[in-house]
This record gives C-alpha cells, structure tokens and sequence, in this order.
C-alpha cells in the first residue's frame, strides 16, 4: 500500500470536488485560532515588556499558525469520527476535498516553521511552550484522551489554555504566576463550556464513538460537575485582582459575569438538559429544543464570559490601568 | 467515457489556486525571516560600544 493510502482515510473519491486553498484554510480551524490569538494576544500585553511591533506581531503570528498546525493534524487523524458527526462531517477530510495525508503534511510543516520561527525571532521558552502545545493537542489529546476517557477535554484543555503563557514567554523570556493564572482561568473554564454543548450534542458524540462525559457518566452527573466546575472557576477569574493582574474594570467583569454564570451553571443543574429527547434541532449550535436550553445558555454565556475577561484585561494594561492597590486598601497584609 | 488522466478546467483551477497560495506562503515566510534578522541584528548590532 502506498504511503498516502496509509495515510489517507477512505474519502467519497466519485463526489470529491478538487481541494481549493480554502480548503486547507479550513484545516487550521480559524475560529479556533482567533480565540487562541486574542489570549495569547493578552497574555503578551500583560506581561507588560516592551517588544518590537515587529517581534510581537510574529509572536502572534507562530501563535495562530502553531494552532491552525495542531487544528490540522487533528482534522487528519480524526476523519474517521468527524465523517460521522453532522457538525464536522462537511471538514475537507471526511468530504473528499482534502486527503488525509496532505492534511498530516499541512499540520506537520506549519507546526515546524511555527517553531522555529518563534525560537529565532523570540525566545526558546516561547518555542518550546508552543511545541508542546502543539504536541499536547494533536498527541495527548486527539490520538489518546479523545477516544480513550470521558476526562479528554478536561486534561486535553491544558492546550488551550496555553496560548497566554506561550505570549508571556514571547514577551519576557519567563512564565511567571500571572501567566499561570491566565492559564488556569482557561483550564477551569473549558469543562463546563465543552460539558453544556456536549449536554445536548451527544447523540453525535455517541455516533462517532467519543466518550463524552454525558455518555459515560450520564447528564445528571455531568450537570453536577458543570456546577462543581463552575464553583472553582468563577472565584479563580477573581484571582487576577490579587495578583496585581487585573484593575477595577477587571474586577467588576469578573465578579457580575461570574455571578450570571454561577446562576446559569445552577439552572442547568436543576434542568434536565441532556436526558434523551433533548437534543438540538439541527446543525446549529445554538437551535436546540426547550429542555436543552439551560445547556445552551451556559454553553453561549461562557464564550461571552470568557471573550469578556481577557478583553477587559487587555484594554487595561494596553491604557495603563493600574491594577488594584488591595494592600491600599487594607485588604491584604 | 472521459480519460480519468485529463484535467478539468476546475482542478486546474484549483491547482492553480493552490499553487499561488503556497508560493504567497513561502514568500511571506522568507520576508519575516529577514525582516526578522534585520530587527534582531539591529538591537542587538545598538547593544555594542565600538
């Protein structure tokens, strides 16, 4: 067998269209890349260390194309599931339009000059955090965790919530506490983001063979995780005012945003969201019938939330903001 | 029965739009290295007392 036929998935060659370029634009999953820039973007005005427009507009550049790499080499090794899946049966792979193994090359050359190009133009460390996000995302979790256990887009969504420290380290050369944090915040966010969507997109997820926490645990159980989750995310999205990270502005965005997600997170677990019947309508995201609609909400208000924090944090330290004087205060010692 | 090793004029077309976007791509990645280099030359030349 030759080594693209190794490489490629079976593909409905007699209704394959030519693949256009678009179609490999389509395999960096640009979507996913714009929020990925916009909080490496962040983590990169933060760190508060002047950089040359230039260095700085390539960071983010390695950035956006180190991610649109692992979206591609995802979208390689996941045909076979996201053929089976009405949101991503139309991708280039499953449809015929881009066969597997150019998809893999796709993924492997950009994660390549990503690299190399942040460790000349920045510095090591950038490079190295952006290799292993990389690695992360198209290894650890798209060829292990995705299919192996119901915890996938737990662990898996350390990759995500990377990309602020990855634009830190471009800045500084260093990852400090407040990088992590940002990290952090994304890490807790992802669980009840993906778990409310997948509430009521896990007759897919069951097609395809994707053990979703609603599959393995059922909806009640995944309800009540959101909720725990939820819990410990809202209070750590506070953090940043301790750190000396986030100003008033911050504050306020992140105390009233976590108090309506706090809210949705309790209705949806009081809902029953998730119970067979339940589902969405369509092909939309956000079309889903009336029991769903709790899972909706939250799924929609924490892409809000979230888009909110960083953008709030970014508009501070890009005006000069000071941050909270808490010690001013008498709040801390 | 058409000749399966003839090109229709729309993968011609997409190869051509294919080809384009890729040579767009290697040039923008050879201008950033060397605009790259010059930024990263010219701090580092500054740092210099000669």
């Amino acid at each position: 067998m030759a080594m693209s036929e190794a490489l490629s998935p079976p593909v409905k060659s007699a209704e394959a269209k030519p693949a256009r370029w678009q179609d490999f634009i389509q395999l960096l999953k640009p979507r996913v890349m714009s929020l990925v820039v916009f909080t490496g973007l962040t983590g990169l005005v933060c760190a508060g260390t002047p950089v040359h427009p230039v260095l700085a507009a390539v960071a983010i550049l390695c950035i956006a194309v180190g991610a649109g790499a692992s979206g591609a080499l995802n979208m390689w090794y996941d045909a076979d599931i996201d053929a089976k899946m009405r949101r991503t049966r139309g991708r280039p792979v499953p449809a015929g339009r881009v066969q597997g193994a150019d998809a893999l090359a796709l993924g492997v050359v950009l994660s390549l000059f990503s690299v190399m190009l942040m460790g000349m133009a920045l510095n090591w460390l950038a490079a190295g955090l952006l290799a292993f996000t990389i690695f992360f995302y198209a290894v650890v979790y798209t060829v292990w965790l995705k299919r192996w256990t119901a915890q996938n887009i737990v662990i898996g969504g350390l990759a995500g919530a990377l990309p602020p420290v990855i634009g830190w380290a471009a800045a500084t050369g260093t990852a400090p506490l407040n990088a992590w944090i940002l990290c952090g915040i994304i890490f807790m966010w992802t669980p009840p983001h993906f778990w409310a969507l997948s509430l009521y997109t896990s007759e897919d997820y069951k097609k395809a063979g994707v053990p979703m926490m609603p599959l393995v645990a059922g909806p009640a159980s995944t309800r009540g995780q959101i909720l725990i989750y939820s819990l410990l995310f809202t209070p750590l999205c506070l953090t940043p005012t301790l750190t000396g990270l986030g100003g008033p502005a911050y504050l306020a965005v992140a105390a009233l945003g976590g108090l309506v997600f706090l809210l949705l997170a309790w209705r949806l677990f009081r809902s029953h969201a998730g119970e067979a019947g339940l589902q969405r309508k369509d092909d939309g995201l956000y079309d889903v019938k009336a029991g769903a609609k709790d899972a909706r909400n939250l799924f929609a208000f924490s892409i809000l939330y979230l888009t909110l924090l960083f953008a709030t944090l970014l508009v501070e330290h890009l005006m000069g903001l000071k941050p909270l004087d808490l010690h001013a205060w008498g709040l801390l010692a | 029965m058409s000749d399966p090793s003839r090109e229709t004029q729309a993968e011609a077309r997409a190869r051509r739009g294919r080809n384009i976007a890729l040579a767009l791509g290697l040039v923008i990645f050879v201008l950033l290295v060397f605009v790259v280099t010059l930024v990263r030359l010219g701090g580092n030349v500054g740092k210099n007392v000669f």
